[in-house]
């Protein structure tokens, strides 16, 4: 019925223009195959092509504070006063997990469980061996072996390891105050492979390593995940229901601009480790009629996007998020 | 080696031809021919100007400290190249050290010793190498070299070398295949191609009668080569070199595979490293500070100056061999 509605729309708009419109977004890779995807069966359905180039979320919010681009988009969400200064509105758009992944002889998909804490103390090289006690206290029953844990992170800068370090943050004062969060930071060990496909590469082929990598990848190469403690303590494994509750649970109300990363979740299924990409717009647009064109986009994707979504292994918000991000576009975006 | 030296004389008798004969097509020929030069000579420069601008902002702040630091962290905003120059240069010394005597062993054989049908198949197997993009290079690395060096040739490394005295913490930590001795030998593996081809097409090209006077006077073939084609043909083989050398140093595809893009200093040539490209490569869609993506144009100008260094002072090398040699004569 909607869909009709806006083909309808989408219809009388050109015959009335004569040509689609055409705008252009730029920014996160992590979200560049699901925004190329909607905008292929946009344009089919409607018309407008939206031209999404993944340059890369500094690259994108510089393109949107220069007015290059019609929007941008960022895996790292932008404070309130940044925002404010620019004149851009910014709001969450589709949500991803990422996993840890092992590569130990006899170890297979959802047989290793880890804590946060665990999880930080492997990624700052305090936990060396994988039958070291703190392992083995929460996996009993799994035959560990004495061999030297590789730690493998990503080399190139990304929206995962944005996430990932965050995540690790959120749950270790050490990892914090010694490393940080960013899209790229000052790892205190291990190797670095170049995109998920250079992780997911280097843990197959080095025995005895650790890696993070998105969803998408461990199902898509039947990668030995495991499950991760979340904040409501229990050992939660990656689903799209638990993403789901994670964006759910998470306190959007408090945070202005959606100001907040969605890591370490409050929500007894969520998964801790999930990501948002974030859409910046211009409050003002110079040019109305393509920001409009924008935000019908996006209103499509949230309503009718979850098929592409769900066949990419992303996952689209839920709907109460969805009624919150369209009040703030009425709110915000003039 | 008196009697080469009237076979080539630089083309200078040609030159003063050309600047005798002032006809307009000969006038128009050298303005065309020298701005084609003197364009080279702008891009290089126009390239160089614009990495030490882009890179100024991090030699501002950091200065010499850039050079000799081995930090590299983004959050904290501190940002130094020892690591990824260290990288560079390690890999490209393992390359070119394995590159030159394999090539030049390539080069003799299809010269000297290969029958004319070998001659050819091996020599379009050469030139069908160097035509493979690096990605495949750096693929093939990664899937199949690294396992085999971390099953079979690293163990022994370690085993059999790891416990000596000053070599040893060359080769010590966990055979994990991935880092800078995998890496050097995979560059070297690139730049073979290059080498050797212009090797054997140089070596092509020393007269015959300079070879058959050589054998006259009673030289093995070893001496016809040592002795004969390779002072002969000495600046081609040195520019071949060259030619692997700045593959080797500029490479990026096939290094950030199996290099392990660490930033970590490490003596053992068996953990994971860093070169300049690889970090450039990985890190600038995502540099989102000033500071940070000037540091990495700033590493793009180190490069510009590693290169330019190691080609002065292999120059110099070889200007001084061509004093000694020119001294016992």
């Amino acid at each position: 019925m909607l869909k009709a509605l806006i083909g309808a729309a989408a219809a009388a708009a050109l015959a009335g223009a004569g040509v689609a419109a055409e705008i252009t977004g730029a920014g996160s890779t992590f979200a560049y195959p699901v925004i190329s995807q909607w905008s292929s069966d946009y344009s089919k359905i409607t018309g407008d092509h939206v031209n999404y180039q993944s340059i890369g979320s500094g690259a994108g919010i510089s393109q949107i504070k220069a007015g290059t681009v019609d929007f941008g988009a960022t895996d790292k969400p932008l404070a309130p006063d940044e925002l404010d200064k620019s004149g851009l509105a910014q709001f969450p758009v589709i949500i991803g997990g990422i996993l840890p992944v092992v590569h130990i002889n006899g170890v297979g998909a959802g047989r290793m469980r880890f804590t946060g804490p665990l999880l930080a103390a492997i990624y700052l090289g305090a936990i060396t061996k994988w039958d070291d006690p703190a392992i083995v206290k929460i996996n009993k029953g799994l035959k560990l072996p004495h061999a030297t844990i590789t730690v493998v992170h990503r080399s190139d800068g990304s929206g995962t390891t944005f996430n990932w370090s965050h995540y690790l943050g959120q749950v270790s004062p050490i990892w914090k105050s010694k490393v940080g969060e960013g899209t790229s930071i000052q790892w205190p060990t291990g190797v670095g492979g170049k995109g998920n496909e250079g992780v997911a590469a280097y843990v197959n082929q080095i025995p005895n390593s650790i890696g993070y990598v998105e969803y998408a990848y461990v199902i898509q190469n039947k990668m030995a995940w495991g499950y991760v403690f979340n904040s409501a303590g229990r050992f939660v494994g990656p689903s799209i229901p638990a993403f789901q509750a994670a964006a759910a649970t998470a306190d959007w109300a408090h945070a202005k601009d959606f100001d907040l990363v969605m890591t370490d979740a409050p929500g007894a299924g969520a998964y801790p480790i999930t990501a948002t990409t974030f859409v910046l717009m211009p409050k003002h647009p110079k040019d109305e009629a393509r920001s409009a064109t924008a935000l019908k986009f996006f209103r499509w994707a949230f309503e009718k996007g979850q098929p592409d979504a769900a066949r990419l292994d992303y996952v689209a918000l839920p709907p109460p998020l969805v009624k919150r991000i369209e009040s703030y576009w009425a709110a915000e975006i003039k | 080696m008196t009697t080469a030296a009237p076979l080539h004389d630089g083309g200078a008798a040609a030159r003063r031809h050309f600047r005798r004969r002032g006809g307009a097509g000969d006038q128009a020929f050298r303005l065309l021919t020298g701005a084609m030069a003197l364009l080279i000579l702008l891009v290089l420069g126009g390239a160089a100007l614009s990495m030490a601008l882009g890179g100024r902002l991090a030699f501002a702040r950091f200065g010499a400290g850039f050079i000799t630091s081995t930090d590299w962290d983004p959050v904290g905003r501190r940002f130094g190249a020892l690591v990824p120059i260290y990288g560079t240069l390690v890999t490209t010394t393992i390359a070119i050290l394995i590159a030159v005597p394999m090539s030049f062993g390539i080069a003799v054989f299809l010269t000297e010793v290969a029958p004319r049908w070998i001659r050819g198949a091996v020599g379009s197997a050469i030139e069908l190498l160097a035509a493979i993009p690096s990605i495949i290079y750096g693929m093939w690395g990664l899937f199949v070299f690294v396992p085999f060096m971390s099953n079979h040739v690293e163990p022994w490394l370690n085993d059999k070398l790891g416990s000596l005295p000053i070599v040893g913490p060359l080769f010590t930590g966990p055979p994990i295949g991935i880092g800078m001795l995998t890496a050097g030998i995979i560059l070297a593996i690139m730049v073979i191609p290059f080498i050797s081809a212009v090797m054997r097409d140089v070596f092509m090209a020393v007269p015959d009668a300079l070879r058959e006077s050589a054998f006259a006077l009673g030289a093995t073939p070893w001496e016809s080569i040592w002795r004969v084609s390779l002072p002969y043909t000495r600046t081609a083989v040195v520019g071949a070199i060259f030619l692997g050398l700045g593959r080797a140093l500029g490479e990026t595809m096939a290094v950030t595979f199996v290099l392990g893009n660490a930033h970590e200093f490490t003596k053992s040539l068996l953990m994971p490293g860093n070169s300049i490209a690889a970090v450039i490569a990985n890190e600038f869609t995502e540099a989102d500070s000033d500071i940070y993506r000037s540091s990495l144009i700033a590493l793009g100008f180190l490069l510009f100056v590693v290169t330019f260094v190691v080609l002065l002072g292999a120059r110099i090398l070889l200007a001084r061999i061509g004093r000694q040699e020119g001294a016992r004569a």
